[in-house]
């Protein structure tokens, strides 16, 4: 998908105007935020199982190379493959040679952001393999041609409304008029429609939200049985994950299952936790003749050793997304690229570049809800403080706003001048806003005045009150 | 008896010293009611955060490095804010990491850093003040306050014990004002959506007076009430607590 994070203000504006998706934000909020809660409230371990995880993670982090290297012995000794994949152009060559190589026509698609990420589907299309997505999300926004707005609720920007209309159009040997106003039906024809694509499919593509070094296993959590029909009924499965995604055992995969719902849906667990292993063995009953893993790099390994590691412990439970007032104002599809909110702000610049996405790491209050809510204890606020600092340190910033606060900057080390200069800068807006105790509006402070008055100065500054003696009230 | 009385350094921050003294004179007030020396270190200017958040680590050093001088003779050293009280409780240390000798200086000086409120309750122990403000007041808590310095219950403990005072919840308290430094003029349309839905939640209350311990989020709350028309009193949750008289935050005398 092609970036358009440069554009995030203008794209913000548009948001704001949007009423159906401010209309969606509010539902969306009010929804997982309150469910998140109250599981958290039920777990009283939860806090205690954040540090075990984010201590968990760092080991693996720290010896990524090892347990990855486990996690494909155990892979080939299971009878799957292991493709190694630089970057998103290497990881789609290797999804197509296999759809090739299986002489598949169609694709069944479980989620998977590391597809969004690699902009699978156009590739695939373009190279004659129709991908379908089968999460029920991602199927709407496939149908209407748009990107994940969310990346654990791909269509939470849109209404019921907008599901039946998108239905309307591309299932047209329905009968017309049939109803879809009640999510029931809307779910129905969904399923319908999906069922004989996932019996049509010749490859099926899952993500993973585990990898297990010491089982080569790999780990989906769904809660529409979604996934198990695209890895169970092809004759292929390719497994799509990025590098970061391993954990050494089977234990610790638990431990961070026990975060991860939780943190994503307020759910203790989702509905299916589907475990693959190497592909069909002769005497078992289904699964697929071949097991591909796609490891994908595309930007991961520069982050370790470095300020931003601590994103690779993310887990993309979306709780920072769900709880960000900025997120919570204009949505995903505002930040321009695949993964939106205050996770998406930190990895878009690492992925994407800063060029590109300089305005996402500036977009946040630091309000530190993302890190109080994240499951991983991952310092969002202070990531992206250091994305600000490489930004500032490559001079990327617009230069009127970065001009002034180099201005005040130099005052605050110099009293003297600083004295001077905001004793008149004051005294002016003292004088402007004698009558109200407000200003309606100021030159060069549009960014504040059109919004809200500006409320005056109270008086003589507090220092120079305090130099001239006076003490009390 | 021999006990010495602490020495504060106050450190009233930027916005307060050039936008609302009062709350300097304020704070003055109740360190002194509770049995503090208070000093204001002269050549105070800014906590640095403006650069520290900009991404301009070198100027926030440089700084935060004058104030390290400036604070360093106090007992304790106590600011009106919880976001630039954080600044230097949390990331001054931060700043000089990679430096052995001004990182031991900014965790001495971090140690004894507090913002007003959270000092009196949890270090001097103040367990009430004696004040009178007739009104139904909403809380927003800040989020430096809340999330950095876990300040929640200490304001609304010493604002019980004001005669005539009633304190009322926000529906959505954990939400963030929208002010956040140069966020708010840098994305000014995001900030007033988000101001906005603050300034809803306040009169949603029934509330006729808004209080918070930042200055930052005061102002940005007040001028939107403004904005809007709403007569609701916006001040300084130190202001009520040591009985300041002067109008209002973005108010003017005599109306």
């Amino acid at each position: 998908m092609h970036p358009t994070s440069h554009a995030f203000p203008a794209n913000a504006r548009r948001a704001l105007g949007d009423e159906g998706l401010q209309a969606a934000l509010v539902k969306l909020k009010a929804g997982f935020r309150v469910k998140r809660a109250a599981a958290v409230e039920r777990l009283p371990e939860f806090d205690a199982l954040r540090d075990a995880a984010r201590d968990l993670k760092d080991e693996v982090l720290r010896h990524l190379d090892f347990y990855l290297e486990t996690f494909e012995r155990q892979v080939l000794a299971q009878g799957g493959t292991v493709h190694w994949c630089r970057d998103a152009a290497e990881a789609r060559e290797a999804v197509l040679a296999i759809c090739t190589a299986a002489g598949a026509r169609t694709v069944t698609k479980g989620k998977s952001m590391v597809a969004e990420e690699i902009a699978l589907n156009p590739w695939l299309e373009d190279n004659g393999v129709q991908p379908i997505e089968t999460d029920l999300g991602e199927y709407i926004i496939q149908l209407r041609d748009e990107p994940p707005s969310h990346i654990i609720a791909p269509a939470s920007h849109l209404s019921r409304a907008d599901v039946a209309q998108a239905f309307e159009k591309h299932h047209a040997d329905l009968p017309k008029g049939r109803p879809l106003e009640q999510p029931r039906e809307l779910l129905d024809e969904a399923r319908h429609v999906l069922r004989q694509r996932f019996l049509d499919a010749d490859v099926g593509i899952t993500g993973a939200n585990f990898l297990v070094a010491e089982t080569g296993s790999t780990i989906i959590v769904t809660n529409e049985g979604n996934g198990d029909l695209t890895q169970t009924l092809p004759r292929v499965h390719i497994v799509l994950t990025g590098i970061e995604k391993v954990v050494p055992t089977l234990e610790d995969a638990t431990l961070m299952l026990r975060l991860l719902a939780r943190s994503a849906t307020g759910q203790e667990f989702t509905s299916y936790t589907t475990f693959s292993t190497g592909p069909r063995r002769p005497d078992d009953l289904d699964g697929p003749h071949e097991f591909h893993v796609v490891l994908l790099d595309n930007g991961r390994s520069a982050m370790l050793g470095g300020e931003f590691q601590d994103m690779l412990r993310c887990i993309r439970c979306a709780a920072c997304i769900n709880h960000c007032p900025v997120y919570g104002a204009v949505g995903g599809h505002a930040y321009g690229w695949v993964y939106p909110g205050p996770m998406g702000s930190v990895l878009t610049p690492a992925l994407v570049g800063l060029d590109e996405a300089h305005h996402l790491p500036n977009a946040s209050t630091l309000c530190g809800r993302c890190e109080s809510v994240c499951p991983m204890r991952i310092p969002l606020p202070k990531m992206l403080r250091h994305w600000r600092e490489r930004e500032f340190e490559r001079h990327l910033q617009p230069s009127r706003s970065s001009r002034g606060l180099k201005l005040w900057a130099w005052l605050a080390r110099r009293p003297a001048a600083y004295r001077l200069a905001t004793g008149a800068a004051m005294g002016l807006l003292r004088a402007l806003g004698k009558k109200e105790g407000s200003l309606k509006s100021l030159p060069l402070a549009q960014g504040w005045t059109e919004a809200r008055d500006l409320p005056a100065p109270e008086g003589r500054s507090f220092m120079s009150q305090w130099a001239s003696g006076r003490r009390r009230l | 008896m021999t006990t010495t009385k602490p020495r504060v350094g106050l450190f009233v921050t930027c916005l307060v010293d050039l936008f609302r003294p009062s709350v300097g004179f304020a704070a003055v007030k109740l360190l002194e009611d509770a049995g503090c020396i208070v000093d204001v270190p002269r050549g105070q200017t800014c906590c640095g955060q403006p650069a520290y958040n900009s991404g301009d680590r070198a100027d926030a050093k440089d700084i935060a490095r004058r104030n390290l001088d400036l604070l360093a003779p106090y007992d304790y050293v106590v600011l009106p804010s919880g976001s630039c009280a954080s600044m230097i409780r949390h990331h001054y240390p931060a700043l000089f990491a990679d430096d052995p000798e001004l990182a031991v200086r900014a965790e001495r000086i971090a140690a004894k850093t507090h913002e007003l409120v959270s000092f009196l309750t949890d270090v001097l122990k103040v367990d009430g003040v004696s004040g009178r403000y007739k009104g139904r007041a909403a809380y927003h808590d800040s989020c430096s306050g809340l999330r950095e310095l876990g300040i929640k219950e200490q304001p609304r403990r010493l604002l019980a014990g004001i005669e005539g005072l009633e304190v009322l919840d926000l529906a959505r308290p954990e939400e963030c004002c929208g002010f956040g430094g140069t966020f708010c003029v840098k994305y000014p349309e995001i900030s007033d959506r988000m101001v906005t839905d603050k300034a809803e939640d306040v009169i949603a209350t029934g509330a006729d007076t808004l209080l918070a311990g930042d200055l930052g989020c005061l102002m940005n709350i007040a001028g939107k009430l403004k904005r809007m028309g709403k007569s609701i009193r916006v001040r300084h949750v130190a202001e009520v607590l040591a009985g300041v008289q002067t109008p209002p935050i973005g108010e003017a005398e005599g109306r």
